[in-house]
């Protein structure tokens, strides 16, 4: 069964994949905007919030929000809006939503490219080595470091960290974005290691399980016994791992999407994370339909992209076109 | 091959008795743990008749930790109970029945299962105020994907087994073989993911209450109380290292007993 879905073409992979993003993207598109009525409350205040709510003020909303058509009309007037980036004006931050977004989009870019990073870097050589030495001391500690990793909520280890490091041994600085640069980066490194840590965790399961496999399988047996080096057999065997790994990723940034907030709240970061804590406790609609979708989108495009991969990695599906 | 018991397994053991003894006594003392009284504020580890110190608002940290066991933990039990009903319901009919009803299913649990459950939570519970239970019942659905997919995939195991050919010989109703024949045999599988799923839940239940989502302020919380916490954080550091090494803990005893029980069920299978 998986030779037939194996050999079809590429066009139409990504055709019908693409498709499938995009009914999706609608269908949250369609939730996400039915938020803002289901919210508790009469409409037109929650969208003024604190601003007074002048005739002149309802009157704008009412029009800005087609709030005299029917609902679906009002849907799609709102979904072409969204379509050219235009998400309305945050009401919290009386700024339009785009602005608010592109202002901190920076900051969480950077904060989770470092933490992927950082979590790459130090699990897949801690998880292979977990697996050539299986259920020897080696492993066991590593095994039980991911354990810990994956059972401590990133809150609590953000804090603990900023105690140690803040308060203790104060290397390490503890809250803001410092001077840009260089001096950003530095402050970036603890809420880093904080979202590093349960990525890692996961990265740590996934790259050992999919190491012990392939080290069982015929052809390590044989590269073994022919004499190979091993370290040369471990990375064929890597090689041939790194598939299940790389599909999992799609499965690690839904982590990094929730480890996000909690981290960016626990060192004050002003991010996207966040961002969407302030919305949803403020009841900033807006914000909230935005980043909504924008998590939607990144998501969207890095489950195709991890799907793509998987084609490229696997020279089985490659080569059937 | 027989090895049943290890040390570690021991201790979560130990573990999680010591928290089902503080979920009972806790709900006992939640009065007076959450009673604040500003002349005990901030009192540092060690002061008489508060060994772990007090918080700003002049709670005593043992006591409210006690007292937050039933919340941090009750919860990711039910919603690792829930959410295995529906596995157990949808996974079991989609392994067993196959064909359209697969494909429905498989496709909605797949979709879902690529959401990121955390994000969903914060929005929705905290948009719409969502209570304590409520919450619990949204992760409960946005838990569920995963255990539907795994109990399909024990189901597919074993439709093929004579077993399940010879009982639909006798002609026995379809849903009585799927729930008293088939589900028994992935009995392993359901009591490993129930433990790995209240660790995972335990770990999101208290980051939404850590943000103040689900649990109203002021009760009795490990994640509420970290978050009440995080301002004394130098005057008495232990008032969010309590609740926090109570949560790692929890979720490490969790894990371990599901691995175990995971392992135990490799074991069988080699004999």
């Amino acid at each position: 069964m998986s030779r037939r879905s194996g050999t079809q073409s590429l066009t139409r992979f990504l055709v019908i994949r693409l498709l499938s993003v995009v009914l999706i993207l609608f269908l949250i598109s369609f939730l996400t905007f039915s938020l803002m009525h289901l919210v508790p409350g009469d409409l037109v205040k929650n969208l003024i919030g604190n601003r007074p709510a002048t005739p002149e003020a309802i009157a704008q909303i009412r029009a800005q929000y087609h709030l005299n058509e029917p609902f679906l009309s009002q849907y799609f007037s709102w979904l072409a809006n969204a379509l050219h980036g235009d998400f309305g004006t945050s009401i919290r931050l009386n700024e339009p939503v785009s602005t608010a977004i592109s202002a901190r989009l920076g900051m969480t870019a950077v904060l989770t490219i470092l933490a992927f990073v950082f979590a790459v870097a130090t699990a897949i050589p801690l998880g292979v080595l977990s697996a050539i030495h299986s259920n020897r001391p080696t492993d066991k500690f590593i095994t039980a470091a991911g354990l810990f990793g994956l059972s401590a909520p990133s809150f609590a280890i953000g804090l603990a960290l900023l105690m140690l490091f803040g308060y203790y041994i104060p290397i390490f600085p503890v809250y803001g974005i410092g001077s840009g640069g260089i001096n950003t980066l530095y402050h970036l490194v603890l809420p880093s290691i904080t979202l590093a840590l349960g990525l890692a965790a996961y990265l740590i399961r996934i790259t050992r399980a999919a190491m012990i496999r392939e080290l069982a399988s015929d052809y390590a047996t044989f590269a073994f016994s022919r004499g190979l080096k091993p370290r040369k057999v471990y990375l064929i065997a890597l090689r041939n791992a790194s598939i299940p790994i790389v599909t999992s990723s799609a499965l690690l940034l839904t982590y990094l999407v929730g480890g996000t907030i909690l981290v960016e709240t626990v060192f004050a970061l002003p991010g996207l994370g966040l961002l969407m804590e302030e919305a949803v406790l403020f009841k900033d609609i807006p914000v909230v339909q935005g980043l909504t979708i924008l998590i939607a989108l990144v998501i969207g495009v890095v489950n195709i992209a991890v799907d793509l991969s998987y084609r490229f990695l696997d020279p089985r599906m490659r080569d059937s076109q | 091959m027989r090895k049943r018991i290890s040390i570690p397994g021991i201790v979560s053991a130990v573990i999680l008795a010591a928290v089902a003894i503080a979920m009972i006594v806790g709900s006992f003392v939640t009065g007076a743990a959450t009673k604040q009284s500003i002349m005990d504020a901030l009192l540092t580890p060690g002061s008489s008749g508060h060994l772990l110190g007090t918080d700003a608002l002049g709670r005593d940290i043992g006591l409210l930790a006690i007292a937050g066991a039933m919340s941090a933990v009750l919860g990711p039990v039910a919603i690792a109970l829930g959410s295995m009903v529906l596995g157990i319901a949808f996974g079991g009919m989609a392994g067993y029945f196959g064909h359209g009803v697969d494909g429905f299913i498989g496709r909605i649990a797949d979709l879902l299962f690529s959401l990121p459950v955390l994000l969903i939570a914060i929005v929705v519970a905290g948009i719409f105020d969502a209570g304590y239970w409520m919450t619990v019942l949204l992760l409960v659905v946005l838990f569920s994907p995963s255990d539907i997919r795994i109990i399909r995939s024990g189901v597919l195991e074993q439709v093929n087994l004579p077993y399940v050919e010879a009982a639909e010989m006798l002609s026995i109703p379809h849903w009585r073989i799927l729930f008293f024949h088939v589900i028994p045999n992935v009995w392993n599988l359901i009591l490993t993911n129930l433990l790995l799923n209240t660790s995972v839940a335990l770990v999101t239940l208290s980051s939404l209450s850590y943000l103040g989502v689900g649990v109203r302020p002021g009760s009795a919380d490990w994640g509420r109380q970290i978050a009440d916490g995080r301002t004394i954080i130098f005057d008495n550091p232990a008032a969010v290292l309590v609740p926090s090494i109570l949560i790692v803990a929890v979720a490490m005893s969790l894990n371990l007993m599901g691995d175990w029980v995971s392992s135990r069920n490799e074991l069988r299978g080699i004999q």
